[in-house]
């Protein structure tokens, strides 16, 4: 999928890199024993490490380490057994240490990939370059006074994995897929829980663009920490668009932070931090070098769950799925479990259609996750073993859904409950059809007059007459026999 | 190695010390002064010595993912000149 730009004098190209802060998930933070939780009190979920008091010292905690290692596997990503954090010092007022304690020239996990599958069915490869553990900041509030700003450090010190793309996405649409995958594949292991909204994935786009086929990176500009998948992609096209007026009109990029403004879809140039970018980073003499041994590694990699790429390549071959069909469906890790638990002893295909045809519909519109479906797997699977034991036909299981939907109740108590059997027996259904003819003997003669179409018309009354239960195939078979002349 | 003026005053100013203007030449001199017996170390050859981060021949020291602290909100704003409903308050910082 190619996004260019076509400008004045030349057609654009956008290259794009991110990077992502993963809140890491755990119970207490990074270096102290205060918990994590999110939307506690303000400043109640502080250790005197997190205010950054004299003389406290920070203490790893080995899940956090763990929870690093787990998810560089899962990004088939390189794992560094020796690494060192470092200062990274700045003055901000929700900083309280003065220095943000993370990693730099020796993180914990190295170069790794993830794969793209894109819409039009391209697969593309984007690089990941590392990976590292680091500090969060505190919260400033500025909007609940009118001269100060509130600090709360709940969050000062949570663990945050940061993890950086290489340049490798061309388009606003393999950003959101790229953001997307992460985001799955953080929930499958359990790492991270990929909340936006909750600020527990944060993600800086840094974004240039340069002529079509000119080799080599012009100046990037970032936009930091936008908070919503959709809004990085405006972002990324906004800011490329910029990038090609400020050069056709013979501009300049200076390399700069910026902001993305939701409200009127823009990024603007955040009030420039001269020097800030200076931030003198040297290793913290309060930590020794974050060491493991292989063993370590490897005990870890042999807990790793089924990944999303593995996962999509089995449904495609023990079950048939399509390829998109197979995408759709382990996007979720829960939606994953869910048609498997649906398509078991099932025909896959008929699961594979009920769970992404009708039930992702349904469940959208309710504006409801997977895990709070009205409609159980056990429930959704019974509702296909009554359409292929010939219980009801196909059109009635439709009906039958809906209840399912509005009441919660299992497809066998609804269809006992409302009458909707399939009838299958002749007598009722030749009842109908005689009944239909009698009514109608105009079209009668129509059809036999050689109105073959008609029969379609035929199928539709008897229908209406039965309440929709007829057995399609029976029906139609004693239809043949009745009009014929 | 001698640090000019205006290095001084950058220093200074990332480390958010006022350092008044007269006072700029001096500490200019003595810092170079300090950066020149770090040079010396640079005599000795250490081709043969791993670089380290530290000189404790030791592992550090992990701990279990357990919450043992928090929920002491006054003792943590106990210091700040400012607060407000358990925030500390600080001069207004917009971006």
């Amino acid at each position: 999928m190619t996004f260019l730009i076509k400008g004045e004098t030349e057609t654009w190209e956008v290259v794009i890199g991110l990077e992502v802060h993963a809140q890491v998930t755990s119970e207490a933070k990074l270096f102290s024993g205060a918990p994590t939780y999110f939307g506690a009190d303000p400043n109640s979920q502080v250790s005197f490490v997190d205010a950054g008091m004299p003389g406290m010292l920070p203490v790893i905690n080995e899940i956090c380490v763990e929870q690093a290692v787990r998810t560089g596997l899962g990004l088939k990503a390189r794992i560094n057994n020796r690494s060192v954090f470092s200062r990274k010092n700045y003055f901000y007022a929700d900083l309280p240490q003065g220095y943000q304690i993370s990693q730099f020239d020796l993180p914990i996990v190295g170069k790794g990939t993830i794969v793209l599958d894109m819409p039009d069915g391209v697969s593309r490869e984007i690089g990941i370059e590392r990976l590292h553990l680091e500090q969060d900041a505190g919260k400033s509030i500025h909007d609940l006074h009118p001269s100060k700003t509130f600090i709360d450090l709940n969050r000062s010190g949570v663990a945050l994995m940061e993890i950086v793309s290489d340049p490798d996405m061309r388009s606003p649409e393999e950003a959101g897929a790229y953001l997307r995958k992460l985001r799955s594949i953080l929930r499958y292991l359990g790492t991270c829980n990929g909340n936006m909204d909750e600020g527990s994935m944060r993600c800086d786009a840094n974004v240039s663009v340069r002529p079509q086929g000119e080799e080599g990176l012009r100046t990037r500009c970032e936009i930091k920490n936008v908070n919503s998948i959709r809004f990085v992609m405006q972002a990324i096209e906004y800011e490329a668009r910029r990038h090609v007026d400020v050069y056709e009109s013979g501009g300049e990029i200076s390399q700069e932070t910026r902001q993305y403004d939701s409200n009127n879809g823009e990024t603007r140039s955040m009030r420039s931090k001269e020097m800030a970018h200076d931030y003198r980073y040297f290793p913290d003499p309060d930590l020794l070098p974050l060491v493991f041994d292989d063993d370590y590694v490897a005990r870890i990699k042999a807990t790793l769950p089924e990944l999303p790429d593995e996962k999509r390549e089995r449904f495609i071959s023990e079950y048939g799925l399509t390829a998109y069909d197979a995408g759709v469906l382990v996007v979720e890790r829960e939606t994953s479990v869910y048609f498997e638990d649906v398509a078991k002893d099932r025909d896959p295909k008929a699961a594979a259609n009920w769970v992404i045809s009708n039930l992702f519909g349904a469940l959208n519109k309710m504006g409801i996750s997977i895990t709070d479906s009205p409609i159980t797997a056990d429930n959704l699977g019974k509702l296909i073993d009554l359409i292929t034991d010939n219980t009801i036909s196909g059109r009635i299981a439709k009906d039958v859904f809906e209840i399912m939907l509005e009441e919660g109740k299992g497809p066998d108590a609804i269809v006992e409950e409302k009458g909707l059997k399939q009838i299958t027996d002749t007598g009722p259904i030749e009842d109908a059809i005689g009944q239909v003819m009698a009514d109608n003997p105009g079209k009668v003669e129509e059809y036999r007059g050689g109105k073959d179409k008609l029969i379609g018309w035929f199928v539709g009354q008897v229908m209406k007459q039965t309440g929709g239960k007829a057995n399609p195939g029976k029906l139609n078979e004693l239809l043949q026999k009745k009009l014929a002349p | 190695m001698s640090l000019d003026d205006a290095t001084v005053r950058k220093i200074a100013h990332l480390a958010r010390i006022s350092v008044a203007e007269k006072d700029i030449a001096p500490l200019a001199k003595e810092l170079s002064g300090i950066m020149d017996w770090i040079e010396q170390l640079q005599e000795v050859d250490t081709s043969a010595v791993e670089p380290m981060t530290g000189g404790a021949d030791m592992m550090l020291n992990w701990r279990k993912d357990a919450v043992t602290d928090g929920g002491h909100t006054d003792k943590v704003l106990a210091n700040a000149p400012e607060s407000h409903e358990g925030f500390f308050g600080v001069p207004k910082v917009i971006e």
